[in-house]
């Protein structure tokens, strides 16, 4: 059989259609496809697209199950290392990771791994055999550390893949999440055509069921301190707390009613469900002409959102040029498909409001000069070039920075000028026996590099602990 | 789940539960507060912590039921389960070295100010509380401030119980009358605070208003209660609930608090639908 070049593609919902609803885009493969998909890998014996994984998923090993049939232990070997399959295949940029590696990229497109990861997940999922297998839990279980107790806080990614390694090790294990939810990003950022709830809450179930306990509503640095957790018997303690708070662009008119932070827009939608409005009763106010300014995920995520809620015209204010565009391209692509409109080399520099809600954004063009640190052009005003555009709602995009509220009420807890914090080559911070890992140390990143961070700091909480009983 | 151990009803709208939440109990301070989902589908809602018990493991809240999520809350009786609840949260009021201090209280704001009436006697100043309301049946908690004031005044819009008018009236005697008031704290209604701080800015008297934006995580997440003060944006879950009432923005709280008002009219028609 001739080598087939391309990815097999995986069908979706047709734009015209997927608009008016909040359900998943792409389908995933099915077992056929899937089946397709996976002879096309060369099962290379150096495994490069294990290096491009952050968490070393055995790649050509799951891909060679799925072609002997046998799905249920291609999510065994699968779950060995990840944790969350089924929210990986979805959101990691895999074009930047596993794929960017794979062989067969080099010629022609690289093996879908993304899109086989997701199908051995659901599959397993569906079928109720997405656990990891009892034996291999017990057999991996370090005597010495059996019983002993340490914390994790945040449920995001990264906290979910520490505690899930902790807790193998056979630690007893704690995750302290502010929310009234697990999941972090997936649950309150990221959108439900993206990133199904319902998902999530079974990876959750499943790191659950390993014996991970998670505790609801306890904000760290208010509810309890690091120190009394340390006071309460928890002898290592593991910070993944994200990245959540808001940036502002800090211009005239941004309190105006009608502006929103990404942040405050999504989790209105998706942690509180705003648009199952009235039946769930936190309401989300669009309007018919909606900015968001920024270029990155959270940005089409925002834009595509506002399009589901009904809004007519849709814009995403960007200040530099498609290419400059952070949002992995498949977004880009679906946002275009969606119908959003994209007023690209333009910056807000004042919104304008009637009656105390705001009704235009003043944006400026802008040019590209000579590259900066970031190495791409630097976008700089066009004098005199200030126009309107009509909105009536706005939604800033623009970053988060991490939250000080847990660095600020920890003592001695080292952190960068800009509020992440410190960390070695294992993860671990300024204080003994605290680790930390994720958007918190490195800024918003992404999902596999958060879970990478959460698997490296697990190792070393693990030896910390196996060193401090020697003692 | 948070057990609810004990419900008073304190005027018609005005309800008081006491609900198991240990962890909270142990770390409150006053002025600090919590937000709660009372059920699966329910909004998150800020509350001020009234009272505290950290022996029994139990906070009490007192609200008015205002629209759909109050309401809610409302029916809950003994023994039945709150979903969610997250606290304490934002800053605790710093009560040391004030002598004499004015504390008002309009409406429910005087649930809210109770705890720092407490605090501030139990702190040793001299403190001299109002409350008001629209009518007498409205006004609340009068004996338990009673037992934490050196001075007590009462005033109701309709003249049904103490004086006739507001409480800003008396505020505007104890400032012509008393001397030495160094601090002075507002709980109420926006136009009742900014009245106050307009009153006091011209006595130069510290004054300190708890505001009461629209939130939604209430760790600093969200930004949904974003707030001008003394020209720069707050937010007022982390940074407050508590400010200089001389440096906030009181236009445009009272704007940004009105933005879902259709919306919370449409949901409180459901609820009287649903027979909430
Ligand atoms: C809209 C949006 C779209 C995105 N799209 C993608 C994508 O397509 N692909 C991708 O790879 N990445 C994407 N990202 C980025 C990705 O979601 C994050 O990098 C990742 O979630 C970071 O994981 P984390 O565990 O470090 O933090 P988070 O996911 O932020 O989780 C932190 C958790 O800690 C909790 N917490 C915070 N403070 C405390 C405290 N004091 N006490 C207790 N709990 C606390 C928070 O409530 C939260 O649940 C997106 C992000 C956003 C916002
Ligand atoms: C820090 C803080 C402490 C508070 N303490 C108390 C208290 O001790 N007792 C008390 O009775 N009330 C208190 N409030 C106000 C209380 O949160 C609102 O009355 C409640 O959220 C209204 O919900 P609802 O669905 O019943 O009414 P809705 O119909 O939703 O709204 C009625 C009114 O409440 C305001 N409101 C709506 N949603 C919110 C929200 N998420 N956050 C804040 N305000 C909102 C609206 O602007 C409107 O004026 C406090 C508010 C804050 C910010
Ligand atoms: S977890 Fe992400 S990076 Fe790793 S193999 Fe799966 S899709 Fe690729
Ligand atoms: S690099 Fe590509 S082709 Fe080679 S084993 Fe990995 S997935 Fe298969
Ligand atoms: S309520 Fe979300 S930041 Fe204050």
């Amino acid at each position: 059989m001739a080598m087939q070049k391309k990815k097999t593609s995986m069908q979706e919902q047709k734009a015209e259609e997927r608009i008016n609803n909040f359900e998943e885009v792409p389908y995933g493969y099915t077992d056929e496809e899937a089946l397709q998909e996976a002879k096309r890998c060369l099962q290379c014996k150096d495994e490069p697209c294990v290096d491009g994984c952050p968490v070393e998923v055995p790649i050509p090993d799951f891909i060679q199950a799925i072609i002997d049939g046998d799905v249920e232990k291609a999510n065994q070997i699968i779950k060995s290392k990840n944790n969350l399959p089924a929210v990986c295949g979805r959101v990691c940029p895999q074009e930047e990771q596993c794929e960017a590696v794979c062989v067969m990229g080099n010629k022609f497109e690289p093996v879908a791994i993304g899109r086989l990861e997701r199908y051995v997940a659901d599959y397993n999922m569906q079928r109720g055999t997405d656990k990891s297998s009892k034996e291999e839990i017990e057999k991996n279980k370090i005597p010495e550390l059996e019983g002993r107790k340490v914390a994790v806080i945040g449920a995001g990614p990264a906290g979910l893949t520490a505690a899930a390694d902790l807790v193998r090790f056979g630690l007893e294990v704690t995750i302290f999440e502010a929310l009234h939810d697990t999941g972090g990003v997936l649950s309150y950022g990221i959108p439900e055509f993206r990133m199904p709830k319902e998902i999530v809450d079974q990876e959750v179930e499943a790191i659950k069921e390993l014996g991970v306990e998670i505790k609801l509503n306890v904000l760290v640095g208010k509810t309890i301190t690091i120190d009394e957790l340390f006071e309460e018997g928890y002898e290592a303690v593991f910070i993944g707390v994200g990245a959540g708070l808001p940036r502002f662009l800090g211009i005239p008119g941004e309190n105006l009613n009608g502006v929103y932070s990404a942040n405050e827009f999504l989790t209105r939608v998706n942690l509180m469900k705003a648009f199952k409005y009235p039946e769930y009763k936190t309401p989300v106010k669009v309007g018919n002409k909606v900015a968001v300014v920024g270029g990155g995920n959270v940005a089409m995520d925002a834009a595509r959102t506002a399009k589901r809620l009904g809004s007519e015209n849709v814009y995403i204010v960007y200040r530099r040029a498609a290419e400059q565009m952070p949002a992995r391209s498949e977004e880009i692509e679906h946002a275009r498909e969606e119908g959003i409109i994209f007023k690209l080399l333009n910056n807000p520099v004042e919104i304008h409001g009637d009656q105390g809600r705001v009704d235009k954004m003043e944006c400026v063009e802008m040019e590209l000069g000579e590259k900066d640190d970031s190495g791409r052009r630097r976008p700089i005003p066009i004098e005199g070039s200030n126009w309107m555009l009509d909105i009536d709602t706005a939604i800033i995009a623009i970053g988060t920075n991490p939250n000080p509220l847990l660095t600020k009420n920890t003592k001695d807890l080292a952190t960068k000028s800009w509020g992440g914090i410190k960390v070695d080559d294992n993860q671990q911070t300024s204080r003994e026996g605290v680790y930390a890992g994720g958007d918190v140390v490195t800024g918003a990143a992404t999902v596999i590099k958060a879970m990478g961070a959460g698997k490296t700091a697990a190792k070393n909480i693990k030896e910390y602990l196996l060193n401090k009983s020697d003692k | 789940m948070y057990e609810v151990l004990a419900k008073e009803k304190l005027a018609p709208t005005i309800k008081k539960l006491t609900v198991k939440a240990p962890l909270i109990a142990e770390k409150t301070q006053p002025g600090n507060f919590i937000i709660l989902r009372v059920d699966e589908k329910g909004e998150r809602i800020p509350l001020t912590v009234a009272d505290y018990d950290r022996e029994k493991g139990s906070i009490t809240i007192i609200f008015q039921e205002v629209g759909y999520s109050t309401k809610l809350l409302g029916k809950m009786e003994k023994g039945d389960q709150i979903r969610d609840i997250v606290g304490p949260l934002g800053h605790h009021i710093d009560m040391e070295g004030y002598e004499k201090v004015v504390l008002l209280g309009g409406g429910t704001g005087t649930a809210l100010l109770y705890p720092k009436v407490k605090g501030f006697y139990e702190m040793g100043a001299e403190v001299i509380s109002i409350t008001g309301a629209r009518t007498k049946n409205l006004i609340i908690l009068e004996d338990d401030l009673r037992k934490f004031s050196d001075k007590l005044y009462i005033a109701t819009d309709d003249g049904s119980y103490g004086h006739h008018g507001f409480v800003t009236d008396i505020l505007k005697d104890l400032l012509e009358e008393e001397t030495g008031i160094d601090l002075v704290v507002a709980i109420g209604p926006v136009p009742m605070m900014k009245a106050v701080a307009d009153m006091t800015e011209e006595y130069g008297i510290e004054t300190i208003v708890s505001l009461n934006a629209i939130m939604v995580d209430g760790t600093g997440m969200c930004g949904a209660c974003r707030i001008t003060v003394g020209g720069e944006t707050k937010f007022t879950c982390v940074d407050g609930p508590s400010f200089d009432a001389h440096q906030v923005d009181f236009a445009e709280l009272m704007n940004r608090l009105s933005f879902y008002t259709n919306e919370e009219e449409e949901i409180k028609d459901n609820a009287v639908k649903e027979e909430i």
